[in-house]
């Protein structure tokens, strides 16, 4: 048996220190939104002339007056992503474009992928990406709050802050863009966590009516490690399904599956660290789970 | 938990190779109607574009409310009441009557038969508040009102868009209502929407009028345009006619001087008054005007009574055909931004779809392999079951004819490398039971009820993030949350059913060769 329980302090400082890290870091350097999510044009082209590169393509770009342009490789050699805000919501930004690039290029380009988001629209799809994440936490604490005591619940929600707060602070130390399948990665992961936390306290429950000796410390380390290896096991196979999408998937799909990795990896480790710690320091003991039996 | 009667063992089976049948006819084509259904590609797989309009109600409320000071004025003369002072402001109509009357007129406003505030007794709401603020009285549209003038605005320019965008002929365009003020378009297989954005950014709204230099004109005047920008003219602001005469319009070419122009057809109505018009107005000029803009102003020289026409302005052949199009599709109530675009182009993604293949069939190996490593004999039968899932899953998507997107094969992926868990979660269990259970029959069957509950809690938890992520989300990422949440079903249902199936058949052959996992 491997003594988790050693650890609890030492990891609950770590945790504590990676969100207090992961907050200053979205409160001071921010995140890197997307279009989506900013409002902006984006543009991604294909080349088949050597004479297209990122710096000549800036170069173009950065004569037609569009504000604040950034031009990127994105995946093979020969595409570009570029992006821009579009201030003004010019309509014609497009084609105008394509005039100029024309003039400079010929035919030797293609628009693979444009994107328009105006102001309003961004400013909704970042609402209800807001709300969606919100509701989805409030919801998995009503569910758990439910199915278990409100121990169990606190307990489950503070892993899942954690695990969403953490991987949007990775997302910010390494400006990663924030667009809307990230949103989609981040309720996945809320669920995939709870997943993962709801099989280890349907064992310390499990554990807690059939023991009355033990103390919730020893409890939480044996139920641990009665699910350790159902844990890897799901861990590795989502794992192996991710790193698949990450390096077969394309680029469109690249930060969704990063930020789907990270989440898996911190909702394995909350449901452990996090989780049962809670159970622990809120002295959880048969009682609290007998008590509702009782009711019932 | 591993009894299964014959009845049942039939029915996984008939279930099962149905879904697997609905989904191979994605591969193959069947005469039959009923296993002729494909999944539908979204548009960032198969290419083509999707566009975002509003519309903008402004100048439709501005225009009724202008259209309701002279109602009011004629309503109320009628009654012998004076209004004076009658002006709209900031979508507010003030004016003043006088102090015994005042009373009346509010009354009339607040009656539920008014006759002019329709009351909406569903809603119990009038189309007009009025308010006496004491120095005069203040009529503005109410919540209500202003509800209805928006969904009728909006039913308007669906009509002319669908219009509009059929005309231009792409395949299977998908126009729908969004809210009460946006209209979303989706155009399959167009990669570059260029013209149908700028046909969809007109209002083409067609008067013709007399160019008058006389600034007094009974109807007021105003300076327009020309369309390149070079000149002006003073337009009389009385309409000869308008769009809604015209019953026709084609793009032509002009053989005396080779020139493309538009000819239309006028209804009775229209020929009547533009024969009159060009019978008066011989030598005057005469202005089309659309959209605010001056295209031309010829000069009248004879008196058209036939009711047919042609507009000149140094069109291209392109450029007649669409104002042709546009004259034919009728004018948009209001004028319509374009406030989202999303388009891809058609190799990106087939490009797009190889890529979740290859992903797809990459990580199904990785997990197949991981599986028959860990569990042998067991990790056979979950591989297979997976595969089976998969089908199902597949058929289910075709059966109601889904729309996958390439997060939607993400979520394919991620499904399959979390459908495992469920049966890791049970051979684990079963794993414990053998511990101290000699019986394979007991431990098993033990091992499938205790898991049960943490089986179904995980489950509902992945299943309350997709279905937040359905209602929340919007186009790509819905079909992420569609294979996400259907996933899970099919995998419940592969897990309780097959999985257990051949678990059970397996078992209770060799119930008596020691510990089975």
């Amino acid at each position: 048996m491997i003594a988790f329980n050693k650890y609890y302090n030492h990891f609950n400082i770590l945790s504590g220190a990676l969100i207090i890290i992961s907050l200053l870091l979205l409160i001071f350097k921010g995140l890197n939104f997307g279009i989506d999510f900013k409002g902006g044009t984006l543009i991604e082209l294909r080349s088949n002339d050597t004479k297209i590169n990122v710096s000549s393509l800036r170069d173009k770009f950065s004569q037609m007056n569009l504000g604040d342009v950034s031009v990127k490789k994105f995946g093979s050699d020969n595409d570009f992503l570029i992006k821009f805000e579009n201030k003004d919501n010019k309509k014609n930004i497009i084609e105008e474009i394509k005039v100029n690039l024309d003039k400079s290029f010929g035919n030797s380009y293609d628009f693979r992928r444009v994107e328009n988001v105006g102001p309003k629209v961004s400013a909704e799809l970042l609402k209800s990406g807001v709300i969606a994440i919100s509701l989805s936490l409030a919801i998995m604490l009503i569910y758990i709050w439910v199915r278990f005591e409100w121990q169990f619940s606190l307990g489950a929600i503070l892993a899942l802050f954690h695990d969403v707060i953490v991987t949007l602070g990775v997302f910010s130390l390494f400006s990663l863009e924030i667009n809307l399948s990230i949103i989609a990665a981040v309720l996945t992961i809320v669920g995939y966590s709870m997943n993962d936390t709801v099989v280890i306290f349907d064992r310390v429950r499990e554990n807690l009516r059939k023991y009355s000796d033990i103390k919730i410390f020893e409890l939480t380390n044996i139920s641990i490690n009665e699910t350790l290896s159902r844990t890897i096991i799901t861990s590795a196979t989502t794992l192996l399904a991710l790193l698949a999408i990450y390096f077969f998937g394309g680029e469109i799909l690249k930060g969704f599956s990063l930020a789907m990795i990270l989440g898996v990896v911190f909702g394995t480790y909350s449901s452990i660290y996090i989780a049962n710690t809670i159970l622990v320091r809120l002295r959880v003991s048969q009682k609290t789970v007998l008590r509702k039996d009782d009711s019932k | 938990m591993l009894y299964f009667s014959k009845l049942r063992i039939v029915f996984i089976t008939i279930f099962s190779l149905l879904f697997v049948l609905i989904a191979s006819s994605n591969l193959f084509k069947f005469d039959d109607s009923f296993f002729d259904k494909k999944i539908n590609l979204g548009l960032d797989l198969q290419g083509g574009s999707y566009l975002l309009l509003e519309i903008d109600n402004e100048p439709v409320i501005e225009q009724k409310l202008q259209n309701l000071t002279t109602t009011i004025r004629n309503f109320f003369k009628d009654k012998d009441i004076r209004i004076n002072n009658i002006k709209i402001d900031k979508q507010n109509i003030f004016f003043n009557v006088s102090e015994e009357n005042k009373q009346q007129v509010i009354e009339i406003f607040e009656d539920e038969n008014s006759e002019i505030n329709p009351y909406y007794p569903r809603f119990k709401s009038h189309q007009l508040e009025i308010e006496d603020t004491g120095l005069n009285l203040k009529i503005n549209f109410s919540r209500q009102g202003l509800i209805n003038l928006k969904t009728s605005s909006q039913d308007q320019a669906i009509e002319i868009v669908r219009r509009r965008v059929d005309e231009v002929g792409t395949n299977e365009p998908n126009i729908l209502k969004r809210g009460n003020n946006r209209i979303l378009v989706e155009l399959p297989g167009l990669d570059d929407p260029m013209r149908v954005k700028s046909l969809l950014g007109k209002t083409a709204n067609l008067t013709f009028r007399f160019v008058t230099q006389n600034e007094d004109d009974r109807f007021g005047v105003e300076k327009l345009e020309f369309e390149d920008g070079t000149e002006e003219a003073v337009v009389s602001k009385r309409i000869i006619i308008s769009g809604e005469n015209l019953l026709d319009a084609q793009p032509k070419m002009d053989t005396q001087n080779n020139q493309t122009i538009v000819s239309f057809t006028l209804d009775r109505v229209g020929a009547k008054r533009f024969g009159k018009a060009t019978s008066t107005g011989i030598g005057k000029q005469l202005a089309i005007v659309l959209d605010g803009k001056i295209i031309s102003a010829p000069v009248v020289r004879d008196t058209i009574a036939s009711g047919n026409g042609q507009i000149s302005g140094g069109f291209t052949f392109q450029s007649a055909t669409d104002l042709a199009l546009l004259l034919r599709s009728g004018a948009l109530p209001a004028p319509l931004e374009i406030i989202e675009e999303r388009t891809v182009g058609p190799d990106l993604g087939q490009d797009s779809i190889n890529a979740g293949m290859i992903a797809l069939s990459i990580g199904f190996l990785l997990v197949i392999i991981f599986m028959f490593v860990k569990y042998r004999f067991f990790g056979l039968i979950t591989n297979v079951t997976l595969i089976i899932n998969l089908f199902i899953l597949l058929g289910v998507l075709t059966l109601f004819e889904a729309t996958l997107t390439l997060p939607g094969i993400a979520g394919i992926i991620l499904t399959v490398g979390m459908a495992v868990d469920a049966n890791v979660l049970i051979f684990e269990r079963i794993k414990e039971e053998l511990k101290d259970e000699t019986n394979n029959i007991l431990a098993f069957d033990g091992g499938y009820t205790k898991s049960r509950t943490a089986i179904i809690d995980a489950n509902i938890t992945t299943l309350l993030a997709a279905v937040i992520l359905f209602f929340m989300g919007s186009g790509p990422v819905k079909g992420f949350a569609v294979t996400l949440g259907v996933g899970i079903f099919t995998t419940l249902f592969s897990v309780y059913f097959i999985a257990r199936l051949f678990t059970s058949l397996y078992v209770t052959k060799n119930k008596n060769s020691g510990k089975l996992i």
